[in-house]
């Protein structure tokens, strides 16, 4: 029986190492290449950075020769800015929803979440009129009230769900303690579920970060844009800097790595501890 | 002086009444007892006097001033809840001293009010602690003190013990009373569990279905019952209600008289409390034992009669009983409760 165990805790560790490299094998490839020659990447594209195939070239013409570094501030910019919406409005609707009864509220709730099952991307062509209209094309404000709208709906579903676990007794307590509602959300029913916050930080971030298709659209003006529109300008028509391209990848690689780092431990806790009595 | 009046207070959920017309005044420094069933409205009608619940119709008074249109906080009353409602992010000191901290109490008072409320609740080895590091007994001593450091006029006790152990419950129930004498505030507690509302009430409101059954004392209810809900409720083992007849001037259990009509005829419902039944040669009620339940000091004897209704004797303990012998019981025909077939006393 113990080896029978034993078989199987192997093989399934066996299994999820070799989907971990699989995963991970490009994500290698962009931080070994964008440490090598030109010339080297296309000689041997999965050698290592050794020897004379080792170059700074592509971290040098991406962070002193570009405006990397203006793209990379608008990325952080439009990521955190709409993240911070995300996270607020999504738990205070979410509150008000599992708080609250009123007329609608299952109208309402239903309206929130319908958002996960339309891809926002099918409203491009409205979008891109609307803040046209509105004076916000090629601000990063374009890009922060989108990428807000397309995370809320998944915020919400997840909030919802873990904000309902809160218990009853301890906002009436709160209330009997004379809290406001306001009050009572940020300093009682916040502060017993950031592990969720976490969780929804990490599943609405990596999306926004990654996006390219809004940048390129309702914002594409050179002070605008965002880490993946501006790595398009080292591919150009006829040549491609190679190097400078998995660079500006590796770079923008950092901010999702050291968020989910200083997220992780709340991230694991927030999706098991629906399932789990903790 | 912390009066409590309800006069007329209803609540309903759409055309569903929750709680139908109820009227109550406790007096300053009692400890009142709400206890029912499941579902008979109780846990409501104290939501409704904290303010956690709109009221429908009537009003609720506290020390003489209209208080069912303020928010809870401006009512004059803590409450301790089922699951302690700490707050899980605070350690002991801070759950104590939120509420003031929040009504702008100044430092130096709070930390005074928080002293004494721990030392009274003997939490001060416990004050850095944070809620999941607390055992159930000792977050329930901190849900109370929470209450205390309010200095509230009405105290309002939802189920407190009811997420206890049984040896614990035991000894927060004497806890709870050492403290309203300590005390002396008006109290209002919520209970299903009759031994509680027995052992703390001054007295005790028995609420069925939104309604008040019966206001007493314990003693009262215990020896007047209202009606055969009540009867039923308060007592353990609950009392026996056997269908009877009144024949002459005499209540009769199959044919054998038990106790006096007064003057009632018909069919009638006899209540009898397990603890008044004796054995006895002359005993007139015929049983056969169908199980037997041993307590140690005391046993429960549940008996069939040739009829087929059964009932509970709570017997001696060193009594040996055999299961499917037939044995005599008696009872003194003042301990009879004679109830019509509504279930309204109609004796004494």
């Amino acid at each position: 029986m113990l080896i029978r165990e034993r078989i199987s805790s192997v093989g399934i560790h066996l299994i999820l190492i070799a989907y971990s490299l699989l995963a991970l094998f490009p994500l290698g490839l962009v931080v070994i290449n964008s440490l090598k020659s030109k010339k080297a990447i296309f000689r041997d594209p999965v050698g290592m950075p050794i020897g004379d195939a080792f170059s700074w070239k592509g971290y040098d013409s991406v962070l002193t020769n570009s405006d990397f570094p203006m793209y990379f501030g608008n990325s952080l910019i439009v990521t955190c800015v709409s993240l911070f919406f995300i996270l607020l409005f999504g738990a205070m609707a979410s509150h008000a929803l599992s708080e609250y009864r009123f007329r609608g509220d299952t109208f309402i709730g239903l309206y929130l979440i319908l958002g996960i099952m339309v891809p926002i991307r099918l409203g491009t062509v409205a979008l891109l009129q609307l803040i046209v209209d509105l004076n916000l094309a090629n601000t990063l404000t374009a890009l922060i009230l989108v990428y807000t709208a397309q995370g809320l709906p998944i915020a919400i579903f997840i909030f919802t769900e873990f904000l309902r676990s809160v218990s009853r007794e301890i906002k009436d307590s709160a209330r009997i303690d004379g809290l406001s509602e306001y009050r009572i959300f940020f300093e009682v029913v916040i502060p017993l579920v950031r592990p969720v916050i976490a969780t929804v930080a990490v599943f609405s971030m990596i999306p926004i970060w990654n996006d390219l298709w809004f940048p390129l659209i309702l914002s594409p003006g050179d002070e605008t844009r965002t880490v993946t529109l501006g790595v398009q300008q080292f591919i150009g028509q006829y040549t491609v800097n190679w190097g400078a391209v998995l660079a500006s990848l590796s770079v923008a690689i950092l901010p999702v790595l050291i968020m989910y780092i200083i997220f992780s431990k709340h991230l694991i806790r927030g999706i098991t501890s629906g399932a789990v009595k903790g | 002086m912390a009066t409590l009046e309800l006069s007329g207070v209803k609540k309903s959920f759409g055309d569903v009444g929750v709680i139908k017309d109820i009227n109550l005044q406790v007096q300053d420094g009692e400890l009142i007892v709400f206890v029912g069933p499941s579902g008979c409205g109780k846990s409501t009608l104290l939501r409704m006097i904290a303010g956690l619940e709109t009221v429908s119709a009537g009003s609720i008074s506290i020390a003489g001033n209209r208080v069912d249109h303020l928010p809870p906080a401006r009512r004059g009353i803590a409450m301790v809840f089922q699951s302690y409602a700490l707050y899980p992010h605070k350690d002991v000191r801070g759950n104590l001293g939120f509420a003031l901290k929040h009504a702008g109490v100044p430092a130096a008072e709070i930390n005074q009010r928080v002293s004494k409320a721990a030392e009274i609740l003997e939490l001060e080895p416990l004050m850095e602690r944070k809620p999941r590091e607390l055992s159930g007994g000792q977050r329930q001593r901190v849900a109370i003190g929470r209450a205390i450091v309010r200095e509230p006029d009405v105290f309002l006790f939802d189920e407190p013990l009811s997420n206890l152990d049984a040896a614990l419950r035991v000894h927060m129930r004497v806890e709870i009373l050492k403290l309203h004498q300590r005390l002396g505030n008006t109290m209002v507690y919520v209970t299903h569990d009759q031994v509680e509302a027995m052992t703390l009430a001054d007295r005790i409101v028995v609420i069925r279905d939104g309604e008040v059954e019966q206001v007493g004392t314990p003693l009262e209810l215990y020896r007047h019952p209202a009606n055969a809900f009540v009867a039923g409720f308060i007592g353990s083992p609950a009392m026996n209600l056997l269908d009877a007849q009144c024949v002459g001037d005499k209540v009769l259990v199959g044919d054998q008289p038990i106790c006096a009509a007064n003057g009632v005829a018909g069919a009638v419902q006899l209540g009898i409390r397990p603890e008044h039944l004796s054995l006895s040669e002359e005993g007139v009620l015929k049983g056969t034992v169908s199980v037997f339940e041993h307590l140690g000091g005391e046993s429960f004897v549940h008996l069939q009669l040739p009829d087929e209704q059964t009932f509970v004797a709570k017997l001696d303990g060193e009594l040996s009983i055999t299961p499917g012998q037939t044995y005599s019981l008696s009872v003194k025909p003042e301990h009879c409760h004679v109830f019509d077939t509504h279930g309204h006393r109609i004796n004494n």
